[in-house]
């Protein structure tokens, strides 16, 4: 019988227990609206960068939530502040500041 | 059957304000308990929202079978007074004084409100196209079409090949100031993409949802039935916006979010599943009788678990959708009850004042 272990693949988990959630609590304090999202993806749809670059602002907010914050930072500068997200938005998260507060705490963390 | 004799009978007035699917069961509950009814409805028919809508989820049956059963529940002491609204009410020392846009004067020894609902007003959601694109249509129009017992064709006249529903519509989104879920949306969607299918077999019928909400009896294995049976789609993800086509069709956008990537897709005909919001007038009377209302616009009863006809006010109770969206189903349930209670406190007027 072959064995297929038991363990999974470091780079493909999410290792929830680990992950640093110290940009979330930022969040938590800066932009609290960001835990009111239900994941309808208007946002992505409606994204100006998002139609030319493999940008997921919904993503962003679920990696946010996961303490997934390398991944995070690759997307922050795809970003172009445009707020249409913002006027689609059917739960009212203000995603520009969203994104310029995990700048910040990402900044901070370094 | 209903006793003339009958002891438990209190021989009060009840009126009713609303002449929908919960004014007409309680106006037939409380005459079966021996109560005069007196029904007042501000359109010209009774039988409210279900006069427009064909068949019912979940088992497609015909919506005047049961619009019928409750019509034909109405006895002789139920006084119907259609085309009426009510323009004011003063509290009696023991009972009320409705005063009609007739200006006629009723009196009563105690009130229920049955207003119901109003569907969502969808050219408020400007960016979904309502009444700019001529083949953006809603649920309620839908239900006109398969009524009319015409074939489903775009405004033009050609047959769909492909259509596409969307659901909350006016509903969990704060741009129109409705966060609540209205319920019957997303079964309503699996309904009429059924029957959609049952006419054109070859078109291909897509849902775009968030959540899909099949929570009472046989609404699951509906959903089951039209992925099993019918081949309709469900697409995860909320349309951003549509825009037409130089041949009338619909281009949406939206994400797909279970690929995280945005999709385009071109519809024939585009189903907006609207949502309900109360009703201005629910607003006026309970402004008026000093009902409280919650953030969500729609009434508060006394007590939402126990006591979910009752009024902080005496003698004045409240069944059906006014409290929020409810299944017909539902809202015959919550008028029984609210008949029932209705009853019980005519009876207990009785003794404090025989």
């Amino acid at each position: 019988m072959i064995d297929f272990g038991y363990t999974i693949r470091k780079e493909r988990l999410i290792d929830y227990d680990k992950n640093d959630k110290r940009v979330l609590e930022h969040l938590k304090a800066h932009e609290p609206s960001v835990l009111t999202c239900i994941a309808c993806g208007s946002c992505t749809a409606t994204c100006s960068a998002g139609q030319f670059v493999d940008f997921n602002i919904r993503l962003v907010q679920t990696l946010l939530r996961r303490g997934e914050i390398e991944p995070l930072k690759a997307e922050m500068q795809k970003c172009m502040l445009c707020g249409k997200c913002i006027l689609v938005c059917p739960r009212g998260v203000n995603m520009r500041n969203m994104i310029l507060a995990i700048q910040t705490a990402t900044d901070k963390l370094k | 059957m209903r006793d003339p004799n009958n002891l438990d009978s209190s021989g009060k007035t009840v009126i009713i304000i609303g002449g929908g699917v919960a004014g007409m069961t309680a106006a037939s509950r409380l005459a079966d308990l021996g109560e005069q009814v007196i029904l007042i409805e501000q359109e010209e028919e009774i039988g409210g929202h279900l006069l427009n809508w064909d068949r019912l989820f979940p088992n497609r049956r015909p919506g005047y079978e049961v619009l019928d059963s409750l019509r034909d529940a109405l006895t002789n002491s139920v006084e119907i007074r259609c085309s009426e609204t009510v323009s004011t009410v003063i509290p009696q020392s023991s009972g009320f004084q409705v005063i009609l846009q007739s200006e006629e004067s009723l009196f009563c020894d105690a009130l229920l409100l049955a207003t119901g609902f109003d569907l969502f007003d969808a050219t408020k959601k400007e960016e979904y196209g309502y009444g700019i694109y001529e083949n953006v249509i809603t649920s309620a129009d839908l239900e006109m079409m398969f009524r009319s017992g015409r074939p489903i064709t775009t405004s033009r006249g050609k047959v769909p090949e492909r259509v596409g529903f969307v659901h909350c519509v006016g509903s969990r989104d704060e741009k129109v100031g409705n966060l609540y879920c209205s319920k019957v949306c997303c079964v309503t969607g699996v309904k009429q993409a059924i029957e959609i299918k049952e006419q054109l077999p070859q078109a291909e019928l897509f849902g775009f949802y968030m959540d899909l909400r099949m929570y009472d009896r046989h609404f699951e294995e509906m959903y089951y039935e039209a992925q099993q049976k019918w081949d309709i789609n469900f697409l995860r993800g909320r349309v951003s916006e549509c825009a037409e086509n130089q041949d009338q069709s619909i281009v949406l956008k939206i994400e797909d979010t279970l690929t995280s990537r945005p999709l385009k897709i071109t519809v024939d005909l585009l189903v907006l599943l609207v949502g309900f919001v109360p009703k201005p007038e629910t607003l006026r009377l309970a402004s008026l009788l000093e009902i409280p209302v919650g953030d969500d616009r729609f009434l508060e009863p006394l007590d939402e678990h126990t006591r979910f006809n009752h009024t902080g006010r005496p003698g004045i109770f409240l069944a059906g959708t006014n409290k929020g969206p409810l299944t017909i189903s539902n809202t015959i349930a919550d008028a029984s009850a609210a008949a029932i209670q209705l009853h019980h406190y005519l009876q207990t007027i009785n003794e404090t004042h025989p």
